[in-house]
């Protein structure tokens, strides 16, 4: 669940006046866990339109390997794979790539979230992990932002800090 | 002497209470015979997945503690309508188990129906009797020659039981969803294969192809071992036949409906439905 959400005030840009080469960025930690079996979790981050419920995919790690073995677990990114998931033909390139290690990562954004129409949205990032467990946090967000802001949520378990920085 | 008697009056008695607990046990009263169906999963990804099923019959809801239950009459229907072959199937003393390939994309039904006449009755002696005995599959025609038209306290009835499970390889589908217009059944209005705690779903249930009100829903959650009540939820159908289950904890459920009314059709006066499903519901 969402544990703290830390947004700063968000003004609705009512006409969209275009902003040229904003910057939107999503900062993602894989937190260090100290447990005996240790598997990199599968993660799986997407944006969904709060007034139409359409699902834009952002990133999405997992086991990928020649036999399909991985996709096996991919039903546990449980609310992924039923808001998305099981609707797609793996791998999907554009979105796809490997579990992480560990660690900070930045996925930019900017490209998947400027092409959505003006809105509320919600982005979501959950993590499972196999011998481990699961957790899912939710950053709310309304495109496109007239000021820059930066969204952050903390995990508790399988997940650190998230935090969605916008640069218009 | 008048020992020997009270203790031939106690066996007539002990008999006669037998009898009463014979006829509760036909096919239609659960009560002492819950079957079921328990899929390791219900939600699956990858591949052509494999999953493995569980059939039994035990009072303790996904318990293995009484009897193995036969398949032979389980039909699987892929999700563009062909039949699966359950593979691997192994009897055991307390569960059948069998394998499924899931070869196609989406949803899978798991199902056994039986239909047919029972009867009841007394002889001039005012012993009971019934048909067919229990356990027995009685022949075609066989209720002709076999039940005593003119028989005191004669009762017919027209029983159908049918057992449900779903199981969803990569995106759910509808069209295993059809009813067969037969018996008692569950039409889902929310998926089967898409139910999550917190949320509500809606299932409407059919007597013979009709949204029937009355009928009787048991819901138990798996798990009964571990707290001091199975916790059942007990609904009834209302006029359009639906049930609004709103879920307050994820697991594996057993539900039960049963239905009885007394237009059936002749030489039955008792008109009896039984049907059972197993549903999982997810967390959040």
């Amino acid at each position: 669940m969402l544990r703290k959400t830390v947004a700063a005030i968000l003004l609705v840009a009512g006409t969209a006046t275009n902003v040229q080469a904003s910057e939107m960025t999503l900062a993602l930690e894989v937190p260090r866990l100290q447990v005996a079996e240790y598997h990199n979790p599968y993660v799986a981050v997407w944006v969904q339109s709060k007034s139409t419920g359409n699902i834009t995919n952002l990133a999405l790690w997992y086991q990928i390997d020649e036999r399909g073995e991985g996709e096996k677990w991919l039903k546990d990114l449980r609310q992924w794979w039923r808001r998305s998931g099981r609707s797609l033909e793996m791998p999907v390139d554009s979105f796809t790539g490997a579990t992480r290690r560990p660690g900070s990562y930045s996925i930019d954004v900017t490209e998947a979230l400027e092409a959505l129409p003006a809105g509320q949205y919600t982005l979501y990032i959950e993590a499972s992990r196999e011998v481990g467990g699961r957790e899912i946090l939710k950053l709310p967000a309304t495109l496109p932002a007239k000021e820059p802001i930066t969204v952050k949520a903390v995990g508790e378990s399988e997940l650190g800090t998230v935090a969605l920085q916008i640069k218009p | 002497m008048k020992s020997k008697l009270m203790k031939s009056k106690l066996m007539k008695s002990k008999l006669l209470i037998l009898a009463g607990l014979v006829v509760m046990n036909l096919p239609l009263t659960a009560q002492a015979h819950r079957l079921w169906l328990l899929p390791a999963a219900t939600v699956l990804s990858g591949e052509k997945p494999w999953v493995t099923v569980d059939a039994a019959v035990s009072n303790d809801i996904f318990y293995f503690n009484h009897h193995s239950l036969k398949v032979d009459s389980l039909k699987v229907t892929a999700p563009d309508g062909s039949d699966l072959a359950i593979q691997n199937v192994s009897v055991g003393k307390h569960r059948t188990v069998f394998d499924l390939e899931l070869t196609q994309g989406g949803t899978y039904k798991l199902a056994m129906a039986s239909a047919g006449l029972q009867a009841r009755w007394e002889t001039e002696e005012g012993e009971r009797r019934f048909w067919p005995g229990r356990g027995e599959t009685p022949a075609p025609g066989e209720f002709d020659t076999a039940v005593p038209k003119d028989a005191k306290n004669l009762k017919v009835s027209h029983s159908s039981r049918r057992m449900e499970t779903f199981i969803t390889a990569g995106a759910p589908t509808e069209s295993v969803l059809e009813v067969t217009g037969k018996g008692l059944e569950m039409q889902p209005l929310t998926h089967p294969n898409d139910l999550y705690n917190g949320e509500e779903a809606r299932f409407r249930f059919l007597m013979d192809g009709e949204p029937t009100e009355g009928v009787k829903i048991t819901l138990i959650r798996d798990g009964s071992r571990y707290r001091n009540s199975p916790e059942a939820l007990e609904l009834v159908t209302g006029e359009d036949g639906l049930i609004v289950v709103e879920w307050s904890q994820a697991g594996m459920y057993w539900l039960e409906a049963e239905y009885e009314d007394d237009r059936a059709r002749a030489p039955a006066t008792l008109r009896k439905g039984g049907y059972i499903a197993t549903l999982e519901v997810l967390p959040q």
